[in-house]
């Protein structure tokens, strides 16, 4: 389980939900830094995201393996680098280096299509092995309504048949519209709906945490 | 890119709109190579081919990229249908839009019938060509098959556009897609083909020699639209193979160059090329044929009927 224990003054809460048994140590917890925006909050800064994305690491490759192939999958666009990162990660590790890696975007399988202000760029999706009999990790940055993730799954099943499907998530934010959960999470949150997460990576932005916006209508730039 | 209802031309495109275009068809030609050649895209909306004149390949090529965004596609059967017993364009229209049809494909021997069916009905409108005017999709697979060649690097290209441009929607839609992008085109056909209003960015010769002088990076074959002359504006094939054709002498200056070579199709063999020309290596014929299904999908990913929102009883349209 890994629900980041966050200092009792930072707003975010540790929802605390135990999915998965406490089988590694817990590590330091990550340290938010300085704001960068006056509404804006630094949830987890560049350590604490390497620090989560260890954990995934730990706990992927914990669980079970039961004789099946392992593949890590990314959710375009940011859960192709976490899935990147974890999978830097394990190959690090022991017992980690036999992990296929593919990338799915779901722009064709979203259900809001006809309520969407912004048509999004249509990106490729490359699975490179057969996700037949195989237990398959998505990977996402966010975990909110779980529409993405459901929207992931069909696009995954257009490919093979997977033995098992799991999910990994830097951010769980709550706030599920479908019956999806997150198998690995590297951080709980609290929200409320008009709140906004977002994740940032070096490899896709400027700078690099999770932040959170409380309360607003449209969601900043 | 925030959607458009329809797509009828390419001057109504921005740069941007047409670059997302492109972007998109690559990922779209992905499909093509999955064990299951689907996407739920268009899953539960009907794409209708409305071909007032006759085509295979543009009308086929709407067809496998609507079914593979899931689209049940209904192909109007103009030839045997009341457009015979004298039913106008509106009419036909109107029935469309109490079956409920999501999208129409439409070509049309007279030039605007597309935008005046897209003005009466809630559907998206795609040209596919009508008259003289314009064949937009056309262009945008021209476009991006060379985006594919070049890398998506356009600046100093140069694209020359060879034939009947006088009759060619052809013509007029790819050369404006690419002087979008930045690429130079220029234009050569016999005297009497080469319309005055041509727009002043073309650069216009008047023989081959002059347009090798010009150094293009590909070269454009227009099809001799033999069904939409009226008059004879030159005295044989023959005579349009000899003086603007691609002659064996000519595919090898373009050989020894490496100039690529485009063809929309359908080819007519020995007037506007010698066969030998469909087997060059830097042939991009049947690659545009392959790009088309991929463009086609793009556009059917991006455009969106009026009222979709309401209709499914979601939040704000």
């Amino acid at each position: 389980m890994a629900s980041a224990s966050l200092t009792r003054s930072q707003t975010p809460v540790d929802r605390g939900s135990d999915r998965l048994p406490v089988g590694t140590s817990r590590l330091r917890p990550p340290v938010p830094a300085e704001r960068h925006h006056a509404n804006e909050d630094l949830v987890l800064d560049e350590e604490g995201v390497r620090w989560a994305v260890g954990r995934l690491a730990e706990e992927i490759l914990a669980s079970p393996r039961d004789g099946t192939g392992l593949a890590f999958v990314g959710i375009h666009r940011r859960g192709v680098v976490l899935a990147e990162r974890v999978l830097a990660a394990c190959n690090r590790a022991e017992g980690g280096r036999d992990i296929v890696s593919g990338t799915l975007d779901i722009s064709l399988y979203r259900d809001d299509f006809d309520n969407l202000g912004t048509i999004p760029t249509l990106r490729a999706s490359e699975i490179p092995f057969d996700p037949t009999g195989r237990r398959v990790v998505l990977f996402d940055d966010v975990l909110f309504t779980g529409r993405t993730v459901r929207a992931a799954i069909d696009a995954l099943m257009d490919f093979g048949r997977p033995a098992r499907i799991q999910l990994a998530v830097l951010v769980d934010r709550g706030n599920r519209e479908l019956p999806i959960q997150a198998d690995q999470a590297g951080l709980n949150l609290d929200t409320e709906r008009t709140d906004h997460v977002w994740v940032n990576f070096r490899e896709t932005d400027p700078r690099e945490g999770v932040f959170v916006v409380r309360g607003l209508v449209a969601p900043p730039p | 890119m925030t959607p458009r209802k329809d797509l009828l031309d390419i001057g109504s495109l921005t740069p941007e709109e047409i670059q997302f275009i492109l972007d998109s068809a690559g990922p779209a030609k992905e499909v093509f190579h999955r064990p299951v050649k689907q996407a739920p895209r268009l899953r539960g909306k009907t794409v209708l081919l409305l071909f007032y004149e006759p085509s295979t390949r543009t009308s086929t090529s709407f067809e496998v990229a609507a079914k593979r965004l899931s689209a049940d596609v209904i192909n109007f059967p103009v030839a045997t249908s009341s457009v015979q017993k004298g039913e106008t364009v509106l009419d036909t229209v109107e029935t469309l839009e109490a079956m409920k049809v999501d999208y129409i494909v439409v070509r049309h021997q007279r030039s605007g019938i597309p935008d005046l069916i897209a003005r009466n009905t809630r559907a998206s409108v795609i040209n596919a060509g009508d008259g003289a005017h314009a064949h937009p999709t056309q262009a945008l697979l021209d476009a991006f098959t060379l985006s594919e060649v070049w890398q998506g690097q356009w600046t100093g290209k140069r694209v020359l556009v060879v034939g009947d441009l006088l009759h060619s929607r052809v013509a007029r839609s790819t050369s404006a897609a690419l002087h979008a992008l930045g690429v130079k085109v220029g234009i050569l056909g016999p005297g009497s083909l080469v319309p005055d209003y041509a727009p002043g960015h073309l650069e216009r010769f008047r023989s081959w020699e002059e347009a090798w002088d010009w150094n293009p990076d590909v070269v454009y074959l227009l099809r001799i639209q033999k069904e939409r002359q009226s008059e004879e504006f030159f005295p044989s094939l023959k005579e349009y193979h000899r003086v603007y054709g691609l002659t064996e002498e000519r595919l090898r200056d373009v050989e020894s160059r490496g100039t690529w070579l485009m063809h929309p199709g359908p080819i007519n063999r020995g007037v506007e090329m010698v066969d030998r020309a469909s087997q060059y290596e830097r042939s991009l014929i049947n690659r545009q044929v392959e790009n088309g299904v991929a463009t086609r999908m793009a556009v059917l990913y991006w455009l969106r009927p009026l009222g979709a929102a309401l209709e499914r009883g979601g939040g704000e349209p």
